[in-house]
């Protein structure tokens, strides 16, 4: 049903690839009679288009592994998908990830891939790295062995790894070329989307840069969408077009990679700006008071207002919604008087 | 306690079975305080009689009523198997602990007795005690020696449960705050080591009523003092099976099987309960 | 001057391998330094993984033992600490930091423990007044009070409170040196600021000098008064913050300038596109 995509008419270029609406996803446990209920991802509706890349920002725990998660279609329980949706549109075939469970399972690889947070480290450590792309890439391709051993070699090889590294085992690797396999590995098959979870966050400084110039590179080349998140800021500056910032397990402020570093409207994105620290200034940076909020028992109103400066009474009882303004959109009360603050 | 023991009765359907079958077995065994005749009597009743209204599991060849017989045996067997379990879960404990966490010399020569233990079969070696104790062999004898024989395995498992405590941050940032080995061990570590005393107390309960009755079928017990190996013992004595008082030995094997089961139950709901990660997401991590 | 620290021509070498292929790893070669008494600093331990700066951390800790070389610490030797006595001694003076603040407390303990704990081994209190009253006093300095943190388990606080707990803890002794091992790695960046901030104050006002392990250039340059780089095992340059991470001179301590990138999108995304046109 997805064998349509190769020839795919011009104008369902302009759609988004992907569009999420007002999904929310809550652990939902119960131990021995207490009941609790996470709401890592609430309300939260995003579109993606197609040649961009958007980083999801937020601190830890702030439910950005489990919105991407829920994206990938990725979740297991106690993780559930509580309301909402989530629709790809691979060269116009819509395809609802919740609603069509075994269609999704067919795009998987072929058309989306996923980088789990760590899985440098989910390379079998007993087995050859070559094994590992059988087992992900081979039925997905349809080529014979030799013809996809050639490709494997080939998309390595273009990715800056010696094609010997299909015989080794993964210790034998640095954690770079590791980070570099399960790269090549989410885009053998040259996927439309990719999702990927703090796809640098363990590497050493040094191989930083190289992994995330791959990353845009492999994008541009495919001209595909990636999805990507971490709490690491200087990431996003480097290789997002736009960015959303994730508070509390909703989404605060989106907009412009530029536009956000430079303007930032809602107030705890001026923050997490504001204090990020630079090379060559030891001017003094405030930290942000107060402890993040616990998702079990989120605040009320503006998940925000006991750490935000700027909270009114408002702001503690009523939830501020997602609303378009200049380039980008927030969702706070008070979203003009950031910008002069 | 008592709340606990209401949580995991209302929300943990194993805990309920388990309980249920152990706590009736347990009834059952207490009930031999009250028995009508004393359970070393023989030949004071009518002998093979088949279950009957008056003999709900009939008699024996020797003329012991067998559901008062059991009560007993059950009653025994169960003393001896918690004795050994937990006299051997104790000394697993206290060695794979220190071993675990002293490391260097103490570890080798803690090691090397526990490695030298293992290698020793243990029926053979309970033979061996019978026959130099032969008369003063009773079961509490017996139960520590068992206990002795059945700890090294575990110790070795809490030994490296230990092992990878003691390199975890939390340890070395409570030697800074100046605690002692043993507020590490028991504040900081046991709480990880539980889970793995409750499961390994199962095997190890199994494994000494096995021992229990393979030495007494073999006759090597103190015969008179009734416990399910010793029905079978006299069972077999008096060819119960040939003769058709296929009571004699269906009943007493039942109940050790419905008895293992109870534990069995019992130890793996327990197990989740105490387990860390279970605790911790109910008190809301 | 007297000193406070001093390492000489320190070395630690580790056997690795199995038993066929074993040979070894020289995990610290030739460090020398040496931290002032009278002038409280932070002294900033800067490489990446396998830099052989958490291997040093531990030798001065007195958890590791050198292979060759001295460390000693207000003039005795560190290795000479033998007796419970002694090491107890030591420890109230030099008290460590770690990484993971969620992996620091154990999850089943309340957090008090840690601090009643240190309160009565290291200042001998007995009375539970007193060690309330001194627990209070350390968690003040780091802007909080034993009320807020009685009874809590390390899930109800965030990695800030807690790291801030951890150093609240190391104070208690009244410790002149503080080692802390990669105290922020773990922590995103709005949390980083607050625990870096703290440790600014600590040297201002209680005179405490703080070895900073880290791999993160940004917050080294931020609060160090000396910096040091290591790369495998070797220190290659060392000097004032702002000249070590400012014009850096050695090869190694240049490309590791040049990895971080700013957080600046204009800056940042042209080094990428840069990067990209060299493949
Ligand atoms: N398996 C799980 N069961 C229960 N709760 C979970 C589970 N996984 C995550 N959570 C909770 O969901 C919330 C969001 O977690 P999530 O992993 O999405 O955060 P994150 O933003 O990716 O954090 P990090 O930056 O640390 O990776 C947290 O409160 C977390 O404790
Ligand atoms: S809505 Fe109110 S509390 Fe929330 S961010 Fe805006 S001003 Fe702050
Ligand atoms: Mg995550």
């Amino acid at each position: 049903m997805l064998a349509a995509v190769e020839n795919k008419p011009a104008s369902v270029e302009a759609k988004p690839v992907l569009r999420v609406e007002g999904l929310k996803a809550y652990y939902q446990m119960n131990y021995f009679g207490v009941r609790r209920e996470v709401r890592a991802v609430d309300d939260v509706s995003l579109t993606i288009k197609r040649n961009e890349i958007y980083g999801i920002a937020g601190e830890s725990s702030s439910g950005k592994s489990s919105l991407i998660k829920t994206i990938a279609g990725a979740i297991t329980p106690p993780l559930r998908v509580v309301e909402g949706s989530v629709k790809f549109d691979f060269g116009g075939k819509e395809l609802d990830v919740y609603a069509q469970r075994p269609a999704m399972k067919a795009a998987r690889w072929k058309h989306l891939s996923y980088v789990m947070q760590g899985s440098m480290n989910v390379l079998n450590p007993v087995r050859k790295v070559k094994h590992a792309f059988h087992d992900f890439a081979f039925k997905h391709m349809g080529l014979s062995e030799g013809e996809f051993r050639a490709r494997v070699e080939s998309h390595l090889q273009r990715i800056g790894l010696d094609p010997r590294v299909l015989e080794s085992y993964p210790h034998q690797l640095s954690g770079g070329m590791r980070q570099r396999l399960t790269i090549g590995l989410a885009t053998v098959c040259e996927p439309e989307f990719i999702i990927a979870d703090e796809p640098t966050t363990a590497l050493d400084v040094l191989v930083q840069q190289d992994v995330l110039a791959l990353i845009k590179g492999v994008q541009q080349r495919m001209g595909s969408s990636i999805i990507f998140v971490t709490h690491d800021m200087t990431v996003h500056a480097a290789i997002a077009d736009r960015i959303g910032i994730v508070y509390a397990g909703r989404l605060v402020e989106e907009g412009p990679t530029l536009d956000v570093f430079q303007r930032p409207q809602h107030p705890y994105t001026a923050h997490l700006i504001a204090s990020l620290p630079r090379i060559g200034d030891t001017r003094k940076r405030v930290a942000l008071g107060g402890k993040p909020p616990n998702l079990a028992d989120p605040p009320s109103g503006c998940r925000f207002h006991p750490r935000c400066p700027l909270a009114v009474d408002k702001c503690k009882s009523e939830n501020p919604p997602l609303l378009a303004r200049n380039t980008g959109r927030v969702a706070c009360w008070r979203a003009g008087e950031v910008e002069a603050a | 306690m008592f709340k606990i023991l209401r949580d995991l009765l209302r929300y943990n359907i194993e805990f309920a079975i388990g309980f249920v079958l152990t706590l009736a077995i347990f009834l059952f065994a207490l009930a031999h305080f009250w028995a009508p005749l004393p359970d070393n009597a023989i030949y004071l009743l009518p002998p093979d009689m088949p279950p009957s209204a008056q003999y709900w599991f009939g008699t024996t060849s020797r003329g012991q009523d067998v559901l008062w017989q059991m009560s007993s045996a059950i009653w025994n067997t169960m003393l001896f198997g918690l004795s050994v379990t937990i006299l051997s879960r104790l000394l697993a404990v206290a060695v794979g602990m220190i071993s675990g966490y002293l490391g260097g010399k103490w570890d080798e020569f803690l090691m090397t007795i526990n490695d030298t233990m293992i290698a020793l079969p243990n029926i053979p070696i309970l033979l061996l005690v019978y026959f130099v104790m032969r008369d003063q062999m009773s079961w509490p004898v017996l139960a520590l020696t068992a206990a002795l024989l059945g700890w090294n395995y575990d110790a070795r498992l809490i030994r490296s449960v230990t092992l990878s405590l003691r390199n975890r941050e939390f340890t070395r940032h409570a030697v800074f705050a100046g605690m002692s080995v043993p507020q590490i061990l028991v504040r900081q570590h046991l709480p990880y080591v539980m889970p793995v005393i409750f499961f390994t107390a199962m095997n190890n309960l199994i494994w000494a009523i096995g021992l229990e009755v393979t030495l007494s079928v073999l006759g090597f017990s103190d015969i008179n003092r009734p416990t399910i190996g010793g029905m079978i013992y006299w069972a077999n004595q008096h060819q119960a099976i040939i003769a058709g008082i296929w009571w004699w030995i269906a009943f007493p094997i039942i109940a050790v099987v419905l008895l293992f089961l109870g534990l069995f139950l019992l130890a793996i709901s327990v197990n989740e309960y105490i387990d860390p990660r279970s605790r911790l997401s109910r008190m809301g991590a | 001057m007297s000193a406070l620290l001093e390492l000489e021509d320190v070395n630690k070498d580790y056997r690795v391998g199995g038993f066929l292929d074993r040979s070894t790893l020289h995990a610290v070669k030739h460090v020398s330094f040496t931290l002032d008494a009278e002038k409280p600093e932070i002294f900033t331990v800067v490489g990446e993984s396998g830099s052989g700066k958490t291997t040093t951390a531990r030798m001065i800790l007195g958890n590791e033992t050198p292979t060759s070389g001295t460390l000693r610490f207000m003039g005795k030797g560190i290795a000479q600490v033998r007796t419970r006595k002694e090491r107890l001694d030591f420890m109230s003076r030099v008290q460590p930091i770690f990484q993971n603040p969620f992996e620091a407390f154990n999850p089943l303990t309340t957090l008090d423990y840690y601090l009643f704990s240190t309160a009565r081994r290291f200042l001998g209190l007995k009375d539970k007044a007193a060690v309330d009253a001194a627990t209070d006093k350390a968690l003040q300095h780091v802007g909080l009070s034993l009320a807020e943190v009685r009874g809590r388990y390390s899930h109800e606080l965030s990695g800030g409170q807690l790291q801030r707990i951890a150093v609240a803890r190391a104070l208690i002794p009244g410790p002149k040196l503080i080692v802390a091992d990669e105290p922020v790695s773990m922590v995103d960046a709005s949390l980083r600021m607050s625990i870096v901030n703290l440790f600014r104050e600590l040297r201002d006002t209680l005179g405490v000098s703080i070895i900073y392990i880290t791999h993160d250039l940004s917050t080294a340059y931020y609060i160090s008064d000396r910096v040091i780089i290591m790369h495998k095992g070797d220190v290659v340059e060392a000097g004032r913050a702002e000249e070590v991470l400012g014009n850096p001179t050695h090869e190694y301590s240049r490309a590791l300038r040049s990895a971080v990138l700013p957080p600046d999108p204009v800056v940042a995304s042209a080094i990428i596109r840069e990067k990209l046109r060299a493949i």
